[in-house]
């Protein structure tokens, strides 16, 4: 009696177990999602790296809160500025991260922010330019603890 | 409740570039997380904000969840008049929310 028990105990405890990993987990963005993202902001314009400054840490312990910097060289005059900075990422659930507008009253292309990361990746940022050129930036971040996959 | 903090020089030069910085209370919650009973939590976040200098939009975010909780934004803006600069901030389940700072340019 007392085996079958147990038998049934582990049986029914490899049960739950398949079922937690067979569990579907959300689709997570690849490199090649993120690609995808970018295209339908950019369009089939040509993508430069260059003239954006994306700074990072290097190593986050914590991908809860990890600050980040982004900015472009601009004059920022009527004729001359940068119109947004859109951030996209490859392996959080989702290729965006957010978009920034600027206008010539901005003064400097430059945003401050603090993003999620869910793994060690990537971070890719856009900038668009008033005269309608694209130019890119990307920087690597090693993350320690995950974003997005803890439970409440 | 929601409560924002923003820091934006009391007094600035005419043409000098100011910079700002704002801080929001929200937990930005994704929807990929689930409760320790398996259930999904549903997606709560801020979607954009936008930042008016006397009704003039100088600065605009759309936020997506991977913004970190307590959305944390720092830009900057030309100080070009005296008068108020207002911050929007706008999300799911309808949440709203302004704030003002006035701004003296002399």
């Amino acid at each position: 009696m007392d085996r079958a028990t147990r038998r049934e105990f582990l049986k029914a405890a490899a049960g739950v177990g398949m079922a937690v990993a067979l569990a579907p987990r959300p689709a997570a963005a690849t490199p090649a999602t993120m690609q995808e993202a970018i295209r339908r902001v950019v369009g089939t314009a040509r993508v430069t790296p260059g003239r954006v400054k994306l700074e990072l840490p290097p190593l986050s312990e914590n991908g809860n809160t990890v600050p980040l910097t982004v900015s472009v060289e601009s004059a920022m005059t009527a004729e001359e500025h940068v119109r947004a900075i859109h951030l996209f990422n490859e392996k959080n659930p989702q290729p965006d991260v957010a978009s920034f507008h600027f206008g010539p009253r901005a003064g400097r292309a430059r945003v401050a922010t603090r993003i999620r990361l869910a793994d060690t990746q990537a971070v890719t940022a856009i900038a668009e330019l008033s005269d309608g050129s694209f130019w890119s930036a990307s920087a690597n971040v090693v993350v320690t603890l995950a974003a997005c996959l803890e439970d409440a | 409740m929601a409560g924002a903090l923003i820091n934006v020089p009391e007094r600035a030069r005419r043409g000098e570039i100011i910079e700002i910085k704002t801080l929001v209370s929200h937990p930005m919650e994704t929807g990929y997380r689930r409760t320790q009973l398996g259930a999904p939590i549903p997606r709560d976040i801020i979607r954009t904000f936008v930042c008016t200098y006397n009704g003039t939009e100088i600065f605009r975010a759309e936020l997506h969840p991977a913004i970190a909780a307590n959305p944390f934004l720092v830009f900057s803006t030309v100080a070009t008049e005296s008068g108020t600069l207002s911050f929007q901030w706008t999300g799911d389940n309808g949440f709203a929310l302004t704030e003002s700072a006035a701004i003296r340019v002399e």
